[in-house]
Order: C-alpha cells, then structure tokens, then sequence
C-alpha cells in the first residue's frame, strides 16, 4: 500500500531530471514533427516558420510525383532491402552456427580474421568493389547492391554469441533420431532462434533501407535509385521546394518508423545484438 | 564403436566449414581483396580506363599530403571527431543513468523520444537539418522574430556555424543510439551497489564518477571505437548537410575521397585509393590504441 502511495506522486528531487529529460526529448522529436508538418503546406510557408500542419500535403505530393519516379524509388528501396535481410540472414546465421557448434581451433582462427574486416572502412574497398561490379555487369541491380553488404562480421558475431544459448543435447538427440546434419539447422536451430533472427532482420533492413554511399556508386542509372538518393536529389539546385522535399523525406522515413515504433525492441537488440 | 564416433565428429566438422564458407568468401572477396587492390590502385596514375604505376611510385601519396583541400578535409573528420564523440557519449551516458532510475515515471516514453532519430535515415536527418538551419528556414525566422536577430543568417554559408551545425546534427542523431548501450551496461550492475552508495553517503555525482563511469567502462569503449569509426567515415552528412561547402570548408575525407572517384566528373582512382588507405589506416590505428586503452585496467 505504502509503495503504491510513493509510486503515485512525482519524487521533488527528481524535478530537474523530468525537466531535462522533457527538453531532450522535445529536441529528439521536433525536427521529425517539424518534417511531417512541412510536408503539409507550401514551401514559402515552410521558409516562413509555419510549424503547424496546413492543406498542401496533396499539392506537394503531386509536385513530388511530377518531379520524380517516387514509386520506382520506393520498390527499389523495398526490394533492395527486403532481398539483402533475407540473403543475410541465411549466410550470417549459417556461419555463426558454424562457428560457434561446430567449432575447432581453425575455425575460431578464421573467425578472428573475419572480425578484422570490421576495420575496413566502406570508402576503402568502394573503387575496387565498383571495378569488380561493373566487371561482372552487376551496376543498376539488386546484386550489385547487396553483394558487399550480405556478409557483416557484426551479424556473423551476433549469431555465433547468440548461439551460445542453444541446447546442443537437443542436437544430439536429433542425431540419434536420424535428422540430417542440414536438417537440424532448418528445423530446429531457425526456430529456436528466432528472437535473434528478428533482432538481426530489423536491423540489416534498417541499414539497407538507409545506404546512401554504395548505393549511390552502384546504382548509376537514375531508374535504378532507391529512397535515399530520391530525396538527395529533391534538395539539389538552388531553389529548393521546402514543403514537396520534406515529403519526400517522410516517404523514405515511414517504414524504418512504423520497423521503429512496432518492433523497438528487436531494434534496440539488434542494435547491441552482437555485444553479450 | 570408438571409431564411429569419430567418424561422426569429422563428418560434422565438416558440416561446420560448408555452413561457413559463404560468409567467409564473401568478406574475403568483397573487403580483404578489394583492400589489397586498393593498396595496388594506390599506386598508379590515370583515368580509370589505362591506368599506369606512378612515377615516382610514391606519386599518389606524396601528392596526398600536399594536397590543402585534403588535409583540410583530414582537419574537419578530425574536428567532428574530437568535439562530436565525446559530448555525445557523455549525454549517452547521462540519459541511460537518469532512464535507469526505477523511481522515475514514463521511462518508456522518454527512451522511445531519445531514441527516435535513429528511425531516420542519414541523408533524411541531414536534410531536416540543412532546412531548418537555412538563411530561409525555421531558425533564422524564429531567431529575427524573436528579436535575436537583426535579419536572416546564413549558417550554412559561413564557415565556423556551418561546422557547428553538422556537430549538433550528428549529436542529436546518434546519442540515442549509444544510450542504448550504455541502458543494458547499466541494466548488469546490481542495484544493491547504488543502494550501498547512498548508505555510505555517495552524492549523485559521486556514485556517477565512481561506480556507474568504471563499472561502464567496456560499454565506453566499445561505443568509442564504434562512434570513432563512423567519425572517421562520415559521408552523407557532408554530402547532404552543407555539401561540404561553403567551399569545401565542411568537407570530410570520405567526401573527398568521394568527388576525386565518382562525383564531379573526375575519376582519379589512383589518388582516391591512396586517400582512401590513409582512411583505413586511420581506423586500423585508432580501433587498435582505443581496445588497448580500453583492456589496461581490467
């Protein structure tokens, strides 16, 4: 009873923390409510200070639709995506089981040289890579897109600490019941983990759904441009249209903030996923 | 029946190199040998087409550190870093410490604000930023409104605030991020130690120093390392943000890296690979310095 009374009321001493807490959220949220309701009304407004919603939104939209292939950018980014989380998951989650049940000495050498990759900044392998990709006529697809992001020591890692947690008796017993080796892992290993596997696809989606600078070397034909670069595009020039631009940006935001807001959790796990 | 069973075992280590193999040839094709290749690319001169080793060999890299606009952008990536990294970390820090109150009412909510802008992608933050901080955008209009000032400032225009503006943003985008781990860090330590603190009198800002900074310590480096390394990287920012202008004055290395490779019609790849070693030198050396710093007082 007492602690439900303490629970009701807000602590005094703890005033300054609310106060600071409610002025860094406000900083967090605004310039996103700030983009939604710029999206709304004309830019000249927008360049005025207007931050409240107006009746534009159709206009811009229009605007933006006349300008750009929005549509097009947004299957790109969608399919983009969608096929590299699918990709990655099946190669990183095989190599972390690999290397964490079927571990030896050599394995775990190799593992530690794969981590090393973790230091290799992207803008270093992008020209070699960019060479390699058009060698093979991969510029403007969905492989050349992926193909360098598939395998990330970081989702390797994930899986192999996660796997950590898996009953391997359960793996014999499987044996002796006569599952195949390849069976175990579709069968029983895909289940069992799958909080991870979630944690993992968010993730990778949310990276791919936001890559800018490979992208940007690989995917040289206009047609072939996910969100991102759509809306890098909208800000060129020298007049820029305030209002169409932050609708643009809303499309490239909306679904890594519906992935945000219904799946926070895997996100945030996703996140530290590799760090136990 | 000994013997079957290490037939199996050999058989099942078997099993464990196909299921390898991919991601590691992938990572083996896609980072080790393009590094090499670029080690190679670094040193020869040419349009992408017929490329030839420099002469001297050294070409690329002597031209490297001449180069003003260069080091310039080595200066700023350095800047960012240097004052960017740590107020964010420290913030991080700050936020999870307060959110991991249990006294504290709406907890959830106030994570989920903190955390919202990492739901945006680079270039749709850099976007927002660059058109609230326009000489006609949102700022400006409430800072002449409110008397501050005189007539429109043009702080991506200038400089010094263009600097600034990209620092802000980056802060604002990436604290959350980083209060996530410092939230699980502090979720391990035991209560019962906050508890004992306040017993022996422990200030806030005591227990913060003296128990919540050191048992946080490995959560501080790895976020350091990883808050470096996307320093050292920072592209979309600069590409979008400020463009890396006024004249260049934003520029960072990867944006530099970037306009000598594939943007403005140039495609000096022998000069960009040599630049772009120095980059992966850069992150090599200070990863390495950060965990050793990081493994001392274990």
């Amino acid at each position: 009873m007492t602690k439900k009374i303490k629970g009701s009321h807000i602590q005094r001493r703890l005033i300054p923390s609310y106060l600071f807490l409610i002025l860094v959220s406000f900083i967090s949220v605004f310039p996103l409510y700030w983009m939604i309701a710029a999206a709304t009304n004309p830019s000249v407004e927008v360049a005025r200070g207007r931050i409240w919603f107006g009746t534009y939104l159709l206009d811009n939209f229009q605007n933006l639709l006349a300008r750009q292939d929005l549509w097009g950018a947004m299957w790109h980014s969608f399919l983009y995506a969608f096929v590299q989380t699918v990709v990655a998951m099946l190669i990183c989650s095989l190599a972390g089981y690999g290397f964490e049940l079927y571990h030896d000495k050599q394995k775990d050498l190799v593992f530690s040289i794969l981590l090393l990759a973790m230091m290799v900044p992207q803008v270093a392998t992008m020209i070699p890579l960019y060479k390699m990709i058009s060698g093979m006529k991969m510029l403007n697809t969905v492989w050349g897109f992926m193909l360098p992001a598939i395998s990330t020591p970081f989702l390797i890692m994930m899986f192999r600490q996660n796997s950590r947690n898996f009953p391997v008796d359960i793996m014999e017993a499987a044996r002796i019941d006569g599952l195949s080796e390849i069976h175990i892992f579709f069968r029983m290993y895909m289940p069992i983990m799958k909080s991870t596997y979630a944690a993992a696809a968010v993730i990778t989606f949310m990276n791919a759904w936001n890559a800018y600078l490979w992208p940007k070397v690989v995917l040289t034909d206009n047609r072939a441009q996910t969100m991102p670069m759509l809306i890098a595009n909208l800000s060129a020039g020298y007049t820029v249209d305030y209002g169409m631009l932050m609708l643009g940006v809303l499309f490239c935001s909306i679904p890594t903030m519906i992935v945000f807001f219904i799946l926070q959790k895997q996100f945030a796990e996703g996140i530290t996923g590799a760090v136990k | 029946m000994k013997k079957k069973g290490m037939n199996v075992s050999a058989k099942q280590r078997v099993w464990g190199w196909i299921y390898l193999m991919p991601a590691t040839l992938l990572i083996a094709v896609m980072s080790f040998y393009p590094i090499i290749q670029a080690v190679f690319t670094s040193l020869k001169t040419g349009s992408s087409a017929k490329m030839a080793w420099a002469d001297p060999i050294s070409y690329n890299y002597t031209r490297m550190f001449q180069d003003k606009l260069f080091l310039r952008s080595v200066g700023n990536t350095f800047l960012y870093l240097i004052v960017e990294v740590p107020i964010m970390l420290i913030l991080a820090i700050l936020l999870a410490q307060l959110l991991n109150n249990k006294d504290l009412k709406f907890r959830g909510f106030f994570r989920t604000c903190v955390f919202l802008p990492c739901a945006t992608s680079l270039v749709s933050y850099s976007l927002i930023f660059k058109s609230l901080f326009a000489t006609q955008g949102l700022l400006n209009s409430v800072l002449v409104h409110l008397g501050i000032l005189q007539e429109n400032y043009n702080f991506l225009g200038t400089a010094g605030s263009a600097r600034v503006v990209i620092i802000l943003a980056l802060i604002w985008r990436w604290t959350g991020y980083n209060m996530v781990f410092f939230l699980a860090g502090l979720q391990n330590i035991e209560y019962s130690v906050y508890e004992a603190a306040k017993i022996d009198g422990a200030s806030g800002w005591q227990t913060f120093w003296r128990i919540t900074v050191p048992l946080l310590r490995p959560t501080i480096v790895m976020t350091a390392i990883m808050s470096i390394n996307g320093t050292l990287q920072l592209f979309d920012e600069s590409m979008n943000l400020t463009g890396g202008g006024p004249a260049n004055a934003t520029i960072t290395m990867s944006h530099y890296i970037y306009n000598n490779s594939f943007g403005q019609g140039v495609a000096n790849f022998g000069y960009a690979s040599a630049m772009s070693f120095f980059v992966f030198i850069l992150v090599a050396v200070l990863s390495l310095i950060n965990m050793k710093v990081g493994d001392k007082r274990d």
